[in-house]
């Protein structure tokens, strides 16, 4: 043992020496006076485009340098009128959209009717192969500039016509009638003229109408982002900007943030979560996010669709003890589910916590007995798919299947079945290649029910990887989106939620929170349902 | 000397096209890549198809692999699906890696053959034994731990360093990662060179340089060390192609965005333009460097000629 110590003793010796020497040359552009903050940030996955964005790094960016129509309030999530002068409809699908006056893109264009109509009719066609094209699809026309398959053989969406300067019309192709609060979603941002004439260099260096525009981008290592003094809007950067850097490894990052290097880490650490109260005390927060997490089933595998198989599920889902894994493995940043949306959404939203019922409750012996009466497991054993690669997917599944198999006393009931990569995982979801149970977690785009339902799982709807169908479900979706009272809309929506239960076509884990913790510097820090610091708010001593 | 630098030129031909093949297979054994673009949500058909078609992937393999390869010809490695060229990654990659390798080599050269010299030239003294000890602690110690170790006593507990690098990431700022990067192969460099020294220092050439009555200085520099070296240049220069690729730890660690960085953000993102690229290009700076370790031979020692 001693001549261990004494060793570290001496490499640190040598490495001190080595430091000192070395470290009068660093540290240049720290201390400027004006008030910026540093956070940590992931380098983007896709071109910084909005509608091509799809993940939470560059949907960050996109949230400080872009204003669309609506914007979600940071606490409550309600979309409220931000570029919009007024949105009006009749019959839920004709809907006559007004730009406020006096908004300009940080470059000094004006931002007309033209700016969205172009953007979108972007964002939708296929030549440009954005990933968030599917936004579009409720708008006239869309078969013909993304058609499924073929060439598209029209460039621009027939339901989207210019009336004048500041205001524009959209015909859905189909009644609905939250269409206006999906406006605040990044992809439908209106675009400057400088996007579509030169757009590598607009790539290089993104130009918006939002608080901050972009003073530098290091593609892959950083981003500065300064206040935007011009911007006309009411949430005007309370700081000087916004300075995101690039870090391969949340645990660098926060190791930065201990050491005064970094203002702001928006993804604390697994690994952290345990000391994070002791290190940060009340600068650290955990908020809930508008994220479930969630089994899917292979509804194409007939193993799992025969009639009931329902009661199995619901057995299985019995069988979790969800208040034991978010305590020790989640540390409290999840909270268990007992519905399929979020909390973000409120009760006026659609959020109904105790939807799920007994279902959603550990209950070992009602388990065991609905999956015997449902004619046991498929196979005699769950094995539940996850991508290893990320977001400490491997505890928390190893957890659910020992709850499994505990509640049902057979050591073999549950396993794990890891697959390296996320890619590869998606692959084998797409290719229908699931023998059982998945991970499947639901980020909402914007705060509405619609939005935790719909894609899920309406027939063959985007995202319903395990292509379950039921025609009630469909049925009641279909009279929620023509429904023009948002009331009756949400509690039609929530009755379509109750088919979804009834059948367990998917068994909800957790809501999922955002962390985040700050230094000394920072007030006012708080995330907004997407899980992004709102920034502009974010004051800087 | 030429003829025999042609003749290894040529051989390296095979060997790059094998082993870029290798490379290439291997990714695209990991399956679509562009299921993983659209994040928990599959991407619509359309969309899919227009993206394979864009990266050549609805080609089949063979014909992939030689598209890729004649374009890497003409010096064009492809696009990164973040829609930056890879020769745009390279050229803010490499670098970073090249000097956080060259401080990482310095290190080997100058500590590990000091401290070489100094155990053989005493050994079984206390001097020989305390650094013996504290070779086998480094080299049973992994990088990680070291590295976190250094981090957070350096960075954080005390202060003297940041415990990241700046996108910059001047030579200043390299100096603890270069450290923990060669902490490992600097305690071989140092048993390498006692051995070998310990071994020569019997030999007859010294004892005659000795007998001669040249200086001690001039015996061990001229005679003892240019022989003893051999070894320690075929190490050190193997070490540089394993240094610039096994940086994923450190660089991860550091949060430096060189080479490690770029490499595993591909393997995650099953992003094969950057993978197959950035490995051709270190499998080229082995190939350079072991050639370059050959001919150094002949420069140390003059009984080794190359026709």
């Amino acid at each position: 043992m001693r001549g261990v110590t004494h060793a570290r003793g001496a490499v640190c010796a040598v490495a001190v020496a080595l430091a000192a020497a070395g470290c009068g040359g660093g540290g240049s552009s720290s201390g400027t006076g004006a008030a910026v903050l540093s956070s940590s940030w992931g380098d983007p996955q896709n071109p910084l485009e909005p509608a091509n964005t799809n993940e939470v790094q560059g949907g960050k960016v996109l949230d400080m340098i872009f204003r669309g129509l609506k914007k979600y309030d940071p606490r409550t999530g309600k979309a409220t009128d931000m570029l919009a002068e007024s949105i009006r409809t009749e019959d839920s699908r004709n809907f006559t959209i007004k730009v406020k006056d006096g908004w300009t893109f940080s470059n000094g264009e004006k931002v007309t009717a033209r700016s969205f109509v172009d953007a979108w009719n972007y964002g939708a066609s296929l030549r440009n192969r954005q990933k968030n094209a599917l936004f579009f699809g409720y708008i006239d026309g869309y078969d013909k500039v993304h058609p499924a398959r073929g060439e598209q053989t029209a460039d621009t969406l027939s339901g989207l016509k210019v009336v004048d300067d500041r205001t524009f019309t959209v015909r859905l192709g189909q009644k609905f009638s939250t269409f206006p609060d999906t406006l605040g979603y990044a992809a439908f941002a209106p675009l400057p003229r400088a996007f579509f004439t030169d757009h590598a260099a607009w790539l290089k260096k993104p130009v918006g109408n939002g608080p901050y525009a972009i003073q530098s981008y290091m593609k892959g290592s950083q981003m500065s982002l300064r206040k935007w003094d011009g911007y006309p809007g009411p949430d005007k950067a309370r700081n000087g900007g916004v300075d995101l850097k690039v870090y391969t490894d949340n645990n660098t990052a926060y190791t930065d943030l201990m050491a005064g290097n970094l203002d702001l880490v928006d993804d604390v650490p697994a690994a952290q979560l345990k000391n994070v109260r002791s290190d940060l005390g009340d600068r650290y927060i955990n908020t809930p996010a508008g994220i479930i997490q969630t089994f899917a089933f292979p509804y194409y595998d007939k193993a799992w669709n025969r009639p009931g198989m329902e009661k199995v599920r619901t057995g299985l889902s019995m069988a979790i003890n969800r208040e034991q894994i978010t305590e020790t493995i989640f540390d409290r940043t999840r909270t268990p589910a007992t519905d399929w949306t979020s909390p973000v959404l409120g009760t006026d939203g659609g959020f109904k916590p105790g939807l799920c019922g007994r279902a959603c409750e550990y209950h070992p012996e009602q388990a065991r007995k609905l999956i015997k009466e449902g004619g046991g497991i498929p196979g005699g054993q769950v094995r539940i798919t996850y991508n290893a690669d990320t977001g400490s997917h491997k505890e928390w599944v190893d957890a659910v299947c020992n709850s499994i198999n505990n509640a049902l006393g057979n050591g073999k009931a549950c396993v794990g079945n890891p697959v390296g990569t996320f890619a590869d995982f998606r692959n084998r979801i797409g290719r229908h290649k699931m023998s059982g149970p998945f991970r499947a977690g639901w980020q909402m785009d914007y705060p509405l029910i619609q939005n935790f339902l719909q894609p899920l799982y309406y027939t063959d709807a985007s995202s319903n990887d395990g292509k379950w169908s039921d025609a009630d479900f469909d049925r009641l979706v279909d009279r929620a989106n023509a429904e023009t009272d948002r009331a009756k809309a949400v509690t039609l929506f929530q009755r379509a939620e109750e088919v979804v239960r009834d059948n367990m076509a998917a068994i909800p884990l957790w809501y999922q929170n955002g962390s985040a913790g700050y230094s000394e510097r920072l007030s006012d820090v708080a995330l907004n349902p997407f899980s992004v610091p709102v920034y502009n708010e974010i004051k800087v001593s | 000397m030429g003829r025999y630098v042609v003749r290894r030129l040529l051989q390296m031909v095979p060997v790059f096209v094998g082993s870029t093949l290798l490379i290439f297979l291997m990714v695209n054994v990991m399956g679509d890549p562009v299921a993983g673009l659209c994040g928990d949500r599959q991407c619509d058909p359309a969309t899919a198809a227009q993206l394979r078609r864009e990266f050549g992937l609805d080609q089949p393999r063979w014909q992939q692999y030689a598209t890729y390869m004649g374009n890497v010809f003409t010096g064009d490695f492809g696009t990164a699906f973040n829609g930056q060229q890879v020769t745009e990654l390279m050229s803010t990659a490499f670098p970073v890696t090249v000097r956080l390798t060259i401080v990482a080599v310095l290190f080997e050269i100058v500590i590990g053959v000091t401290l070489g010299v100094l155990t053989g030239l005493r050994r079984g003294r206390p001097v020989d034994t305390t650094v013996l000890l504290l070779t086998l602690v480094v080299i049973s110690v992994p990088t990680f731990v070291t590295g976190l170790l250094l981090q957070l006593l350096l960075g954080v507990t005390w202060g003297w360093i940041k415990p990241s690098v700046s996108p910059d990431a001047a030579f200043g700022e390299l100096i603890v990662p270069g450290l923990v990067l060669a902490s490992v192969s600097l305690a071989y460099v140092t048993r390498l060179t006692r051995t070998s020294l310990a071994e020569n220092k019997r030999a007859d050439y010294v004892r005659t340089a000795v007998a001669k009555g040249l200086p001690r200085h001039r015996v061990v520099t001229r005679h003892l060390l240019r022989n003893s070296l051999i070894p320690v240049v075929t190490f050190i220069g193997t070490d540089i192609g394993a240094l610039m690729g096994g940086a994923i730890v450190t660089e991860r660690i550091f949060n430096i965005h060189g080479v490690g960085y770029q490499l595993y953000q591909g393997i995650l993102r099953q992003n094969t333009q950057t993978v197959v690229g950035f490995v051709t290009v270190l499998v080229l700076v082995f190939l350079v460097a072991n050639l370059l370790v050959d001919l150094l031979y002949a420069v140390l020692d003059p009984r080794i000629r190359y026709a």
